[in-house]
C-alpha cells in the first residue's frame, strides 16, 4: 500500500503532550434545569475530555441550584480549559477546581452484596466491622453492606470482598467539599 | 402590564419589542400558529427562503452586517435539523442568531410524532445556548432572554424550540427586566482588567517588532471597536494585519496594512508574525489556519490577547498578557493609557522593523502571471473590486468557500467593517448566496456581490428564487473553473495529482439557469470583454448569474502547508507543488 493512502492519525499537526496527566476534582454549581446534565456530559465528549466520576444532585432547592462534582485525569494546560469550557456554559454559575485549591474532603458511599456460607461469612463480618460498613440487608446466605469513606478505602474493602463471595458493588461517585469555613 | 396573548402572539410580540424587522424562515405543520400571528401584523416582515439552511445564512449576512441578530423561524423536525449547519457555522464565527423551531404538541413530545426530532438535543453543541418552552408562562422571559445571551458576551446562535401546543396556549405577556431572567450566571466580562491593559501598554511601549493581529472581535465589539483600532495603530505607528473574519476592521488603504495573514496570506504579514517581538492579538482565537505549526508559531515574541472569551485565552497558544474584555473597551482603553504615557511617536524606534517589511512587501507574495486569453481568477476579482470602486453604492461582499474566497480575501480590499461576510470557522460551501441576499434584505439600496465558485454556489442555489420573489438584486460573481479548486490544489499538493472527484463533469448552463429563476445570466471568458461584462452585471437592477470562466488550474498563492510554521510559506513562482510536502505533511488538512 502506498504510503500516502495509509489511514492518517490526525487531521491537525498534534504536538506531542509533555505535560503529565494530573486527577482533579472539580465542583461545578449550575442552574437546576432540564438538559444541564446533559450539558456538562455533551461538552465532555465533544472536547474530548475524560470523565472519572461524576454525582449530581439539587442542593438548594429553593434557588433551584444543583451541584456536580467532577473527577478528570488532564494534563494541567486540559485542567484550565475544561475549567473555562465549564464557565461558558449559561446555566453554570461556578467552577471550583477543589484539588488545586487545598485541603478538601472527599467522600463516597458504596452498597456491596455478598454472598457465603460457613467460615467465609464470619470473616465477612470481621472484616466488614473492621471497615465499619453497616449491614442493610442480611439473608442466611448474603450480606449487603454499606459502606463510607474515600474511594481508596472502598476499593480496598471491595478487594477484600472479592475472594469472600462478592457478587456485585453499587457507587454513588464522589461527593466533594472544601475544609474551612468558606463555601464556594 | 402583562398582556393575554397566545404563545404565538407572544412570539412576535417579542420580536416587535426586540425591535427586529425581518425574519427568516419556512413554515410548516407545527409553526403554524406562528405564521398565522405574523400573517396578521406588518411590523416584522418575513421572508420565505427555499430551504431552512438558506435562512440560517441570510441571518447571518443581515447580522454580520447590520451588528443586529438575525432571526429564522422554522418548523418541527426536518425544519430544525436542515438549519443545522447554519447554527454551527454562527457558532463558529461567533454570529448573533436568534432560531425559533417549532415542535409537537408537549404531549407528542418522545412518541415520535411526524416531523419529531430532539431539536435540544441535536442543537445544544451547535448552538451557544438553547431552549425547549415547556410552559407559556416561560415564554415571555425566554424569548427576552435569547436576545440576551446572543447578542452579548461572545455572541452566538440561540434555538428556542416552542411546542405546538404553547404556541396555542393563552398566558400574560411580559418584558422581563434583566434581573427577573433566569440565568443569572450568565454576566460576560465587558471591561478588560486595568493592570493588565496598562502592562500590556508598557510591553508596547517597548517594542522593536510589534504586530497587531485583529480578528473577527473587533467587528463583533461594534464600529466604535474599529475606530480605536485605527486611532490605536496611528498612535503607536504599528503594522495591522488580520484574520479572514477581522477584514475591514483596519482599512487595506492604510499604509500600515500588511494584508491577511495565515495559509494563504501575505508573505509580509506571515513573517512578520514570525519574527516579531510584540504580538498584540485583539479578538482573535489563534486558529490553526493562522498559526500552522503551533511548536513554531512566532517563537520569540511577547504575546498579548485580548478577548471576550475566556477560554479562548491558552487554549492553543500560550500569552503573556492575557485581557479578558470587550475589544472596543479594551481598545479605547488602551488608547487612553497610551496617551497617558507618552505623546512621541516611536518613529525611530520602529524604522528597522518597517524596514524589513519593506524587504518582505517587495517579494509581491500576491503577484500573479496574467494571460490575455484566459481570464486569471485574480484578475476577475481586481476588476471587479475597481469597478465596485466607482460605484456611489456601499458595497458588501459574501463568499462562499474554496480558493475564490482566499482570492476574494487577498484582491478585494476593504476600508470598513461589517463590509464583508464569509465563511470562516465552519467553512460551509453554499454561505455566500443566502448571505448575499440576507445582507441586501438589510440594504436594500446597497450594492451586494457573493464572489462565488461553481461548485459551492451549487449547494443553495434555490435561494435565487428568494432573491428574485423579494427583488433582492444580488450579483453572484461565480468563478467558474469547473474544479473544486481548493480540492483540486491539495490533491496535486498532497495526493500526486490524483483528481478523486474534484472536478464537475455536468455543470448547468449558469446563463439559462439565472433566466429560469427570472434572473439574469451573462457569461464571460474573455480577459478583454471582462469590464464591460462586469459594467452589465452591475447596471442591471435585478439579481445576477454572472458566469466567470477562468483559469481551471491555477493555484491560491501564497500559501503555508499545514504543518509548516510561517517562514515556510509558498510563493506563487515556486515551481512544483508536489515535491513541497513531506509524508508527514500529508496526513494534516
Amino acid at each position: 500500500m502506498n504510503a500516502h493512502l495509509q489511514p492518517t492519525g490526525s487531521a491537525y499537526f498534534i504536538t506531542k503532550e509533555t505535560q503529565d496527566q494530573e486527577r482533579h476534582t472539580l465542583s461545578v454549581l449550575v442552574d437546576n434545569e432540564p438538559g444541564i446534565l446533559a450539558r456538562v456530559v455533551g461538552l465532555f465528549s465533544a472536547r474530548g475530555y475524560n470523565i472519572e466520576s461524576l454525582t449530581v444532585s439539587e442542593t438548594e432547592h429553593g434557588r433551584r441550584l444543583s451541584r456536580i462534582t467532577v473527577v478528570v485525569i488532564a494534563t494541567p494546560k486540559t485542567l484550565t480549559q475544561i475549567k473555562l469550557q465549564l464557565e461558558r456554559l449559561i446555566p453554570v454559575h461556578k467552577v471550583h477546581d477543589l484539588t488545586a485549591e487545598g485541603a478538601s474532603l472527599e467522600r463516597e458511599l458504596a452498597l456491596i452484596k455478598v454472598a457465603g456460607s460457613g467460615d467465609s461469612r464470619a470473616e465477612t463480618l470481621r472484616l466488614a466491622d473492621a471497615f465499619r460498613a453497616q449491614i442493610v440487608d442480611a439473608t442466611v446466605e448474603s450480606f449487603v453492606f454499606e459502606v463510607t469513606g474515600k474511594p481508596a478505602k472502598i476499593d480496598s474493602f471491595i478487594a477484600l470482598m472479592q475472594p469472600l463471595g462478592l457478587v456485585e458493588v453499587v457507587r454513588t461517585g464522589l461527593a466533594a467539599i472544601s475544609r474551612g469555613p468558606q463555601g464556594m | 402590564m402583562a398582556e393575554k396573548m397566545t404563545g404565538a402572539e407572544m412570539v412576535i410580540q417579542a420580536l416587535i419589542d426586540q425591535g427586529v424587522e425581518h425574519v427568516f424562515g419556512y413554515p410548516g405543520g407545527a409553526a403554524l400558529p406562528i405564521y398565522d400571528a405574523m400573517f396578521q401584523q406588518d411590523t416584522v416582515q418575513h421572508i420565505l427562503v427555499r430551504h431552512e439552511q438558506g435562512a440560517t445564512h441570510m441571518a447571518e449576512g443581515y447580522a454580520r452586517s447590520t451588528g443586529k441578530p438575525g432571526v429564522v423561524l422554522v418548523t418541527s423536525g426536518p425544519g430544525a435539523t436542515n438549519a443545522v449547519t447554519g447554527l454551527t457555522d454562527a457558532l463558529m464565527d461567533s454570529i448573533p442568531l436568534i432560531c425559533i423551531t417549532a415542535q409537537v404538541p408537549t404531549t407528542l413530545i418522545g412518541s415520535d410524532a411526524f416531523q419529531e426530532c430532539d431539536t435540544v438535543g441535536i442543537t445544544r453543541s451547535c448552538t451557544k445556548y438553547n431552549y425547549l418552552v415547556k410552559r407559556i408562562e416561560d415564554l415571555p422571559r425566554i424569548m427576552h432572554e435569547a436576545f440576551l445571551i446572543a447578542t452579548t458576551g461572545r455572541p452566538g446562535p440561540v434555538v428556542i424550540d416552542i411546542p405546538k401546543d404553547v404556541q396555542f396556549a393563552l398566558g400574560d405577556y411580559y418584558k422581563p427586566d434583566l434581573d427577573t431572567l433566569r440565568h443569572q450566571s450568565y454576566r460576560p466580562q465587558m471591561d478588560g482588567d486595568a493592570a493588565a491593559i496598562e502592562a500590556a501598554v508598557d510591553l508596547m511601549l517597548k517594542a522593536e517588532r510589534p504586530i497587531f493581529y485583529t480578528g473577527g472581535g473587533v467587528i463583533n465589539a461594534g464600529p466604535a471597536a474599529s475606530e480605536h483600532l485605527r486611532e490605536l495603530a496611528e498612535l503607536t505607528g504599528f503594522p495591522v494585519t488580520s484574520t479572514l473574519m477581522g477584514l475591514g476592521a483596519f482599512p487595506a488603504s492604510n499604509p500600515q496594512w500588511m494584508g491577511m495573514l495565515g495559509m494563504h496570506g501575505t508573505y509580509e504579514a506571515n513573517l512578520a508574525m514570525h519574527d516579531c517581538d510584540v504580538m498584540i492579538n485583539i479578538g482573535a482565537r489563534f486558529d490553526d489556519r493562522i498559526t500552522g505549526r503551533i511548536d513554531a508559531f512566532s517563537p520569540g515574541s511577547r504575546k498579548i490577547h485580548v478577548d471576550i472569551d475566556p477560554s479562548s485565552i491558552n487554549k492553543v497558544v500560550n500569552v503573556d498578557i492575557p485581557i479578558i474584555g470587550d475589544c472596543e473597551r479594551v481598545l479605547s482603553e488602551m488608547v487612553r493609557v497610551w496617551r497617558s504615557k507618552t505623546n512621541q511617536p516611536r518613529t525611530e524606534a520602529l524604522a528597522p522593523w518597517w524596514k524589513q517589511i519593506a524587504t518582505w512587501r517587495a517579494v509581491n507574495s500576491l503577484g500573479y502571471k496574467n494571460s490575455e486569453t484566459i481570464i486569471k481568477p485574480q484578475y476577475a476579482i481586481e476588476r471587479l473590486y475597481q469597478a465596485t470602486k466607482k460605484q456611489a453604492k456601499e458595497v458588501y461582499i459574501t463568499t462562499e468557500v474554496g480558493q475564490h474566497q482566499m482570492w476574494a480575501a487577498q484582491h478585494f480590499h476593504f476600508d470598513q467593517p461589517n463590509r464583508w461576510m464569509t465563511s470562516g470557522g465552519l467553512g460551509t460551501m453554499g454561505y455566500g448566496l443566502p448571505a448575499a441576499v440576507g445582507v441586501q434584505v438589510a440594504h436594500p439600496d446597497a450594492l451586494v456581490i457573493d464572489i462565488a465558485g461553481e461548485a459551492s454556489v451549487q449547494m443553495t442555489m434555490q435561494e435565487m428564487s428568494t432573491a428574485v420573489q423579494y427583488r433582492l438584486p444580488v450579483k453572484i460573481f461565480i468563478l467558474n473553473n469547473e474544479r473544486m479548486g481548493m480540492v483540486r490544489q491539495w490533491q496535486d499538493l498532497l495526493h500526486g495529482s490524483r483528481y478523486a472527484h474534484s472536478y464537475s463533469e455536468s455543470l448547468p448552463d449558469f446563463v439559462k439557469l439565472a433566466e429560469a429563476y427570472g434572473g439574469k445570466g451573462i457569461r464571460c471568458s474573455n480577459p478583454a470583454e471582462l469590464d464591460a461584462a462586469i459594467a452589465e452585471m452591475l447596471d442591471y437592477d435585478g439579481p445576477v448569474l454572472f458566469d466567470c470562466m477562468v483559469e481551471k488550474d491555477e493555484n491560491c498563492l501564497p500559501m503555508i502547508p499545514s504543518g509548516k510554521p510561517h517562514n515556510e510559506i509558498i510563493l506563487p513562482d515556486t515551481a512544483n507543488l508536489g515535491d513541497i510536502i513531506d509524508e508527514k505533511g500529508r496526513q494534516l488538512v
